[in-house]
């Protein structure tokens, strides 16, 4: 185990240090809301299944807590902390991995998540602790927003035993059994079966078990490159067939390593340019379109899909237009993206919007942005601290968890490892 | 740290490979071992006789490979993910600039897609010559290797056949890269009846076998060890040669023991063999058997027949390995001649490890102590 467990994590989720800030009486809310869906935010959304945008009653407390949010109320103070607490962690991790990285601490491929942090916040934030969530080889930000412990991933990363996944996986292998966190992918397109399964299993619970409690839902998501994969197409006619409560997050960057979208995939018929979430309604299933850098908007269409999962009317997709802001690894030179478009995607920043879009609206206040921010370095510059600290795995581990007996098959007759007999590094490889 | 350290010296540019702890001594040392040049023998078969030549890593040596087979036959193509700005591992650079891009293009992400293209141009007498980004993504397009490709001939009584294809992917352990950017896939493509599979292990050698499988009528795969990409540098005749196929070559000469292996690891078998010779007067005979299928059992039964020992050493995982058929058939073949078992030095049967690449690895260290035992069996 950790030589170096603290009594308590720092990096819970955000903890409120003052009094919760209650903005403006109801009217008041009301009269904003309906200023928001007037059009004066940015139009890209394009929503193809009627989401409404029109202010709708004001929901209870509960609900509100619940991630539940009418379309077009405003977010409560809680739900803007913790969503401005995930993006800001996101950011400052992944920033800290390149640190680490470029030093020597961090080895092997590692994929950031840089500039896309609000379509994780905005969609996984309002999940529950017992929906699933799988992911691809871009994953630290899933991982931290499903509520993994910053430290275990930078463990992980750091290919240290105290790793989420004890050092075993590296960056593009999260996994978390108790945070339902199916991983971690590093071939494209891989995740989004497993997803399916775990979405069927929730169906048949309900449906052949009888367990009304049963609404899990599953998001996977997976990028642009991925939907020219034949596993996506098999999957989205299985979670069409069987109404699976499965949503689909396209994080549409434009970019699979070097091949840009546009050149890699065809146009829908009538279009001139590709249109992913178009893929949706073949299959049985709405297509959604959505302004990725936008946090609320995410929100809002999961939020949708979400219900529609839950109630079991099926799977949709969803596709998030997002950038990355590094190249496609930290070993990828990024030679092909103009600066002209990477600085049109900086102006759309989704953490400095999101800033704005709580300060206009009176939701927070400066002070408690500045506090969240230093509450996610201190826990950034803990977690590095953690996995600095922590131990390498052991050499037996190599042979663990090959088969389900988890010492393995590597065991000596005398019930120890094999590592441990005399002469283990001599002669052949053999395991018998 | 060591990769700002590389870079500085403008050794290794950034891409896929210039990261991390601790490969870059060692691929260093393979550059220094010279294995490329000085063998035994002519490993290009009488190819470079007469012929300028110019030191080139292996990456570049296939670079000019497909040059000169796009050169060649204008109804060759190079496709795959990547390819047309140069490739993940820029073995394809510049290539769509002399070509165009109607010859030299990007695919979207299918392998099976990629694959099963490169059949159906094949079959219409094309060259397809396709790249899987790393071997370990060829699995998706494995169905259409084995059901397909392999057989078409056979299953068209010959009025088809998928000959021009050839499929390239880099393959092997590069240090840091865990358990899909290093898989070994060979074994599972030699199980294959119709498919050649080859594996370069010096700059000369993979021009010259990747023109071979280029023109080759059968379809073929060409695995390329990606750490020697640019630590493996040697001579390289310049201009168009083919090396012979199925034939394996004698890097070293021995007399106690004959070890066999490919690819990278042939360095480490290089690496052993010296060791051994120094410290305890073993003197081992190194092949090099560049073509796994159909490959080059005469060479190698003579070679035992002469030693009476063998060693097989290859980086995918023990159980089922290439080196099983060798050993199967030597053993068969030299039977009343062998002194020892045969031996096997390889990965473990895990899947390929992050943090214990070294531990997982047959390094020089594990076949110069199985030498030993060999040798004392």
């Amino acid at each position: 185990m950790a030589s170096c467990s603290a009594p308590v994590p720092i990096c819970q989720r955000y903890v409120a240090r003052a009094p919760a800030m209650r903005r403006g009486p109801l009217p008041e809310a009301l009269a904003r809301s309906a200023r928001r869906s007037s059009g004066s935010r940015d139009r890209r959304t394009v929503i193809v299944l009627g989401v409404a945008t029109k202010p709708a009653e004001t929901k209870s407390k509960k609900d509100a807590a619940k991630g539940g949010e009418a379309k077009g109320e405003t977010l409560s103070p809680d739900v803007a902390r913790d969503l401005y607490y995930d993006m800001y962690l996101g950011r400052e991790f992944e920033e800290m991995c390149a640190q680490m990285y470029y030093r020597g601490k961090m080895f092997g491929f590692v994929h950031l998540y840089s500039g896309q942090e609000a379509v994780s916040t905005g969609a996984i934030r309002l999940l529950r602790p017992d929906d699933y969530v799988c992911s691809t080889y871009r994953d630290h930000v899933h991982a931290l927003s499903k509520g993994v412990p910053a430290r275990e991933v930078m463990a992980e990363l750091f290919g240290k035993q105290t790793g989420v996944c004890r050092g075993q996986g590296g960056s593009m292998h999260m996994f978390s059994r108790k945070h339902n966190f199916l991983g971690g992918f590093a071939f494209i397109g891989e995740g989004i079966p497993v997803g399916l399964g775990a979405a069927f299993q929730t169906k048949y619970r309900r449906e052949a078990l009888q367990d009304e409690s049963a609404d899990q839902v599953t998001l996977s998501f997976f990028g642009d490159g991925t939907c020219n994969n034949g596993q996506f197409y098999e999957c989205l006619n299985m979670a069409g067939l069987y109404k699976l409560p499965h949503i689909f997050m396209v994080e549409n960057n434009k970019w699979a390593i070097g091949m840009y979208h546009d050149r890699a995939t065809g146009p829908s018929f009538g279009d001139n340019v590709p249109n992913i979430y178009k893929k949706g309604e073949p299959f049985g299933m709405p297509g959604i379109h959505v302004d990725g850098m936008d946090v609320v908007k995410v929100r809002e269409a999961v939020a949708t899909a979400v219900a529609r999962a839950r109630r079991g009317d099926g799977p949709t997709l969803i596709e998030c237009e997002t950038y990355r802001f590094r190249g496609h690894s930290l070993a990828d030179p990024d030679e092909l993206r103009t600066k002209e478009e990477k600085e049109r995607y900086a102006k759309r920043d989704p953490i400095p919007a999101f800033r704005k879009y709580v300060l206009d609206n009176k939701i927070l206040m400066e002070a408690e942005l500045k506090d969240i921010e230093q509450q996610v370095v201190e826990c950034v510059e803990d977690s590095v601290q953690f996995a600095e600290a922590s131990p390498k795995p052991e050499k037996g581990q190599l042979l663990e968890n090959v088969f389900a007996d988890p010492r393995g098959f590597g065991t000596a007759p005398d019930g120890g490892y094999r590592y441990e007999q005399a002469g283990f590094t001599s002669g052949t490889a053999q395991v018998s | 740290m060591l990769r700002l350290a590389s870079i500085k010296r403008g050794w290794a540019a950034p891409g896929w490979e210039a990261c991390a702890s601790g490969w870059l001594p060692w691929a260093r040392r393979l550059a220094a071992s010279g294995v490329a040049e000085g063998g035994e023998g002519d490993p290009l078969g009488g190819a470079g006789e007469g012929r300028a030549t110019k030191r080139l890593s292996l990456l570049k040596a296939i670079n000019e490979a497909l040059y000169i087979a796009l050169e060649r036959n204008d109804r060759a193509y190079v496709f795959g993910e990547d390819v047309s700005f140069g490739g993940v591992f820029r073995c394809t650079d510049g290539l769509a600039s002399r070509f165009g891009h109607h010859r030299v293009f990007n695919t979207p992400l299918t392998e099976q897609g990629i694959v099963g293209f490169g059949i159906g141009m094949a079959s219409m007498g094309m060259q397809p010559i396709a790249e899987i980004q790393f071997a370990d993504y060829i699995f998706p397009a494995f169905d259409q290797i084995v059901n397909e490709g392999s057989k078409y001939r056979y299953r068209s009584g010959g009025h088809f056949n998928s000959g021009g294809l050839t499929i390239r992917a880099p393959c092997g352990a590069v240090g840091h890269g865990g358990h899909y950017h290093s898989q070994s896939p060979e074994s599972f493509f030699t199980h294959v009846p119709g498919m050649v599979v080859v594996v370069p292990s010096s700059p000369a050698d993979a021009k010259g076998l990747l023109l071979a499988c280029i023109e080759r009528k059968d379809p073929a795969l060409f695995l390329e060890p990606k750490i020697l990409y640019r630590s493996s540098v040697g001579d390289v005749p310049e201009g168009h040669y083919t090396v012979p196929l199925s034939k394996a070559h004698v890097v070293r000469r021995g007399s106690d023991i004959t070890l066999v292996g490919w690819g990278a690891q042939l360095h480490v078998l290089t690496k052993a063999a010296q060791e051994v010779s120094e410290k305890d007067g073993i003197s081992c005979e190194v092949i090099d058997l560049r073509t796994l299928l159909p490959w080059d059992a005469a060479c190698v039964e003579a070679s035992v027949n002469k030693t009476g020992r063998l060693l097989v050493s290859h980086e995918a995982p023990l159980t089922a390995g290439f080196g099983a058929e060798i050993a199967a058939r030597v053993s068969a073949r030299c039977f009343s001649r062998l002194e020892a078992p045969p031996a096997r030095v390889c990965g473990m049967d895990t899947p390929f490890p992050l943090v214990y690449e070294t531990l997982y690895l047959p390094t020089a260290l594990r076949v110069a102590e199985a030498v030993r035992s060999t040798v004392n069996f």
